[in-house]
């Protein structure tokens, strides 16, 4: 089961694009985990954009730039796989405060935004993509449970598909139960090995005698401390080119191997 | 596509506790909604509420995932011998090759819920009882299959509001395909909370009466709860009655919360559906319709069934025995349809006198017998996110 990587997005602290943030990876500028970039979305229509939650915009802004530089000759068949661990619980948060005072209101826009496949419905809807998309989650391991999923949707459909993997701290309240250090995004633009161009292969393995890649620093910290981060080695693999072999966490009994070519 | 047999399956929701329960329910005419006696809501709707659910906690080492959502999984998941043949997929391909793919909109948000009403007063910190992980999470109701029966297979849970328990379906055949495992517990489940009680209402989609799916004077849903879950693997010649023969998804990419008016990506899925079941509309013999008895969606895929089908395919909407059970009723409805097929005849579409002159599919209100070799179930979510799936014998 192998996919050719067509595009990449990343967004963090220190690591502002896949552009900027591949250098980091790299080694060859230092990680500044404190510079917190803004988002730069111009996916959604002007009077959602204002009301768009951080992390809708999170998951727009990468899927946006792994799509950049792809050539996509159909973007009505592209397939998508969102994969998120928590949801939208600054939403959610919202909702429930509501919920709690006298009247238990809701507001229509917060429920129908508080949905899982939210930011993959905007997404479909400023791309006119129709295929297949899903929406996901399995805690700590959405990561490798959203790149199984895409990878094996590539393999059925034959169709090029994006995974968008994103996760931002809750809300005060929630936080003391979901204490993520800081947003992150990640998005990967997953081709037939067949398809035209240039880009590295990718072949995945589920394995339960590995330990997973580690990374060193502030950039560990981040990578323990979101789940969506948890891609970060492979990023890294994919930054420095050539052929490589990544280990990435999946469930406590296992791992997920992933092996790169050119 | 290569057809994944049915195995085993089990379903509980406001019919009753077991498969059996919703057959009689079925084949009877029994409805299960009842006036909005929910936790609270002060709600002009009708809701299908199971019952019990109250008094039965999760026992033992599971305690910690304790919730509305997990209680009504775990009643599921030790129905219909289900649990048994669990042990026969462990003992026939190993714990890591049983895959979990569970649906679900809201999981345990009732806990969150219920915590936000107990916040502290001064710091508005939420009590430290509240087990956010276990409960509300999306994945608990997944992490909770897998330790109850120990499978360490690939997992997830997906979450495309009313279509998440039929893509569960999608999921587990192409990680099968893919050899990531050999078979796959799928289901889905979704319980009663304030949010979508309140947040329906908001957005004006409920009826202030039982659900008349196709009905002329339709206005809105009833919401319920379920949970359903289906043992599925490669066809191996044992003959359950049943299989899964294809599925398609769609998204409409229209609107978030209004479906596409000509049901565009309604006729995708059911499309992608028939060609990877490799079938023509005419193999068809029954159609499931998502059927919710909101105005907008009752048109829109009526559009498109009559686009694909014509107006001869009979189909009913069975909404009005459970009511809408969101992030189950794929589950639900899958599973109707596999009784449909099992024992010959097709459930009306309860509650709805007088179907709309303005849709013309095929829609039947009373029950009839009818030998149904291959059925469509349908599902569609907010965020126009669309699965079709088909079931039929093996021969």
């Amino acid at each position: 089961m192998e996919v050719k990587l067509n595009g990449v997005g990343l967004f963090a602290c220190g690591l502002p694009s896949w552009q900027q943030g591949r250098a980091v990876l790299t080694g060859e500028s230092s990680y500044q985990h404190d510079l917190s970039p803004a988002f730069d979305v111009d996916l959604l229509p002007r009077n959602e954009r204002r009301r768009a939650t951080k992390t809708t915009r999170l998951a727009l802004q990468v899927a946006q730039e792994a799509m950049q530089s792809a050539q996509i000759s159909d973007r009505a068949e592209l397939c998508s796989v969102f994969s998120c661990s928590g949801g939208d619980t600054e939403t959610l948060d919202m909702i429930c405060t509501s919920l709690a005072l006298p009247g238990q209101g809701v507001s229509p826009n917060q429920f129908h935004n508080s949905v899982h496949n939210a930011p993959a419905g905007y997404w479909a809807i400023a791309n006119g993509s129709r295929g297949p998309s899903t929406s996901l989650s399995a805690y700590d391991s959405s990561f490798a449970a959203g790149l199984l999923d895409a990878v094996s949707l590539v393999a059925v459909m034959e169709q090029p598909v994006l995974l968008v993997a994103y996760d931002v701290p809750p809300p005060a309240a929630l936080f003391p139960f979901r204490p993520l250090v800081a947003p992150f995004g990640a998005a990967l633009l997953l081709c037939p090995e067949s398809a035209d161009g240039e880009g590295l292969v990718l072949a995945l393995a589920i394995s339960t005698d590995r330990y997973e890649d580690q990374l060193a620093g502030e950039l560990e910290i981040l990578r323990i401390g979101n789940p969506a981060a948890r891609c970060l080695p492979m990023l890294a693999a994919i930054a420095r080119g050539g052929q490589a072999e990544v280990v990435l966490p999946y469930f406590p009994e296992s791992q997920l191997i992933v092996r790169l070519r050119c | 596509m290569s057809p994944l047999q049915v195995t085993a399956y089990t379903l509980v929701n406001a019919l009753g506790t077991g498969v059996q329960a919703s057959l009689r329910a079925l084949q009877d005419r029994l409805g299960g909604l009842r006036p909005c006696d929910f936790d609270g809501a002060q709600l002009d709707t009708w809701i299908g509420r199971v019952e019990g659910m109250e008094q039965t906690p999760i026992p033992g080492q599971l305690a910690e995932f304790d919730c509305r959502n997990n209680r009504l999984a775990y009643m599921g998941l030790i129905q219909d011998g289900f649990s048994q043949r669990i042990a026969e997929a462990h003992t026939r391909y190993g714990a890591n090759r049983i895959g979990v793919f569970i649906g679900t909109s809201t999981s345990g948000i009732q806990e969150t819920e219920r915590a936000y009403c107990q916040r502290d007063p001064e710091t508005g910190t939420l009590p430290e009882s509240y087990r956010y992980r276990y409960t509300h999470n999306l994945f608990s109701v997944a992490a909770f299959t897998r330790r109850l029966f120990g499978i360490l297979g690939p997992a997830q849970s997906v979450s495309t509001a009313c279509s998440s328990s039929a893509k569960v379906f999608a999921s587990a055949h192409r990680h099968i395909t893919a050899g990531l495992c050999d078979a796959a517990v799928v289901g889905g489940v979704d319980s009663l909370c304030l949010t979508t009680l309140c947040g329906f209402n908001s957005l004006e989609l409920v009826s202030s009466r039982p659900c008349r799916p196709w009905d002329a004077r339709r206005d809105g849903i009833s919401i319920g709860e379920a949970a359903g879950f289906a043992l599925l693997e490669r066809a191996n010649g044992d003959s359950p009655a049943v299989a899964l023969l294809g599925y398609g998804e769609s998204v409409d990419a229209f609107h978030m919360s209004s479906p596409h008016p000509e049901g565009l990506g309604a006729k995708l899925s059911i499309e992608r559906a028939l060609r990877s079941a490799g079938l023509c509309p005419e193999d068809i013999d029954y159609i499931n319709l998502h059927g919710t008895a909101t105005p907008t969606n009752d048109s829109s895929e009526d559009r498109a069934v009559v686009s694909v089908f014509g107006k001869k395919t009979p189909c009913s909407a069975t909404k009005g025995w459970t009511g809408h059970c969101l992030g189950a009723a794929g589950i639900v409805e899958a599973l109707f349809t596999c009784l449909a097929i099992e024992h010959g005849f097709i459930p009306g579409t309860l509650n709805t006198e007088a179907p709309d002159p303005a849709l013309s599919a095929a829609i039947a209100l009373g029950n009839r017998v009818s030998a149904i070799k291959r059925a469509l179930s349908n599902s569609f979510g907010f965020g126009g996110n669309n699965c079709s799936l088909v079931f039929g014998r093996l021969d």
